[in-house]
């Protein structure tokens, strides 16, 4: 795990209605940082947000839409998202239901900017 | 895919189409064919069995002359494709498993199911049985003959 990210998950873990969050290596899916909340299982976590997040970049771009910058999915009990940054790493985070997540949506993308 | 013992095939089966592996082997350490997928020809699986079990051996024997922790996984991410090799305690001994993946799944995907496909081996091993016969040097040919039938049937 590189400390080097944990300011920053550290930062996103205290927004209201986080569960947890990562920083991930894009090309493989393993985990660079986490900090989680217990039962999550970060290495699968990671696994299958790297692997959603290349269907959904190879779908974007085969649609014409470009990079995606932001990924959401809602489920019935909370959600994952998913913030793709520079530098082959992408930031992961849990959430729960009722979360505010128009200020979730941008505190990820400003802090993926900063990731490298 | 082929095993040479049938109660491997299932979790195996769940493994390849879980991971989207291209290629898996599993063997012992010394080498000793258990199980393929996505191998077509004798040849090419005798080396890469040689070779994995060569490698977990040179590697280990490394660690020790080092005084570290046994390598237990070890990867190559390569452009077009990839290999994982990785060694796992089961009821039947220490086994190995060289898998090939390509840019269809990722490293931390394989790892995971390969977690899974040991969970399902351990609880799908039968007892071993009692008697062990010694492993005469007449029975070697015969025995390598059967078990390339078995892997490749023919």
């Amino acid at each position: 795990m590189s400390p080097a990210y944990a300011p920053l998950l550290e930062a996103l873990t205290r927004l209201r209605g986080i569960r947890g969050a990562m920083v991930v290596a894009a090309q493989d899916g393993l985990v660079v940082a986490e900090s989680l909340m217990g039962g999550v299982k970060g290495s699968a976590l990671a696994a299958m947000a790297a692997s959603l997040t290349g269907r959904a970049t190879e779908l974007s771009s085969r649609a014409g839409f470009g990079v995606p910058r932001f990924l959401h999915l809602q489920a019935t009990d909370g959600s994952l998202l998913v913030a793709p940054a520079s530098g082959d790493l992408v930031l992961v985070a849990v959430a729960g239901r009722d979360v505010p997540l128009g200020l979730l949506r941008l505190e990820m993308l400003r802090m993926a900017e900063r990731l490298s | 895919m082929r095993a040479i013992e049938p109660w491997v095939l299932g979790p195996l089966r769940s493994f390849v189409a879980e991971s989207s592996a291209r290629v898996a082997l599993l063997m012992t350490t010394s080498g000793q064919v258990v199980a393929q997928h996505g191998f077509t020809g004798a040849l090419d699986l005798m080396a890469a069995a040689a070779l994995g079990a060569a490698i977990v051996a040179s590697s280990s024997e490394l660690a020790v002359q080092m005084r570290w922790q046994p390598f237990r996984v070890m990867a190559h991410l390569g452009h077009r494709q990839s290999h994982l090799l990785v060694w796992f305690e089961t009821p039947r001994g220490r086994w190995v498993a060289l898998i090939v993946f390509g840019s269809e799944t990722k490293l931390g995907l394989v790892q995971l199911f390969l977690d899974q496909l040991v969970d399902d081996l351990v609880a799908a091993a039968p007892p071993e049985p009692v008697q062990k016969r010694e492993v005469l040097a007449a029975d070697f040919e015969r025995e390598l003959n059967s078990s390339l039938r078995a892997l490749f049937g023919r």
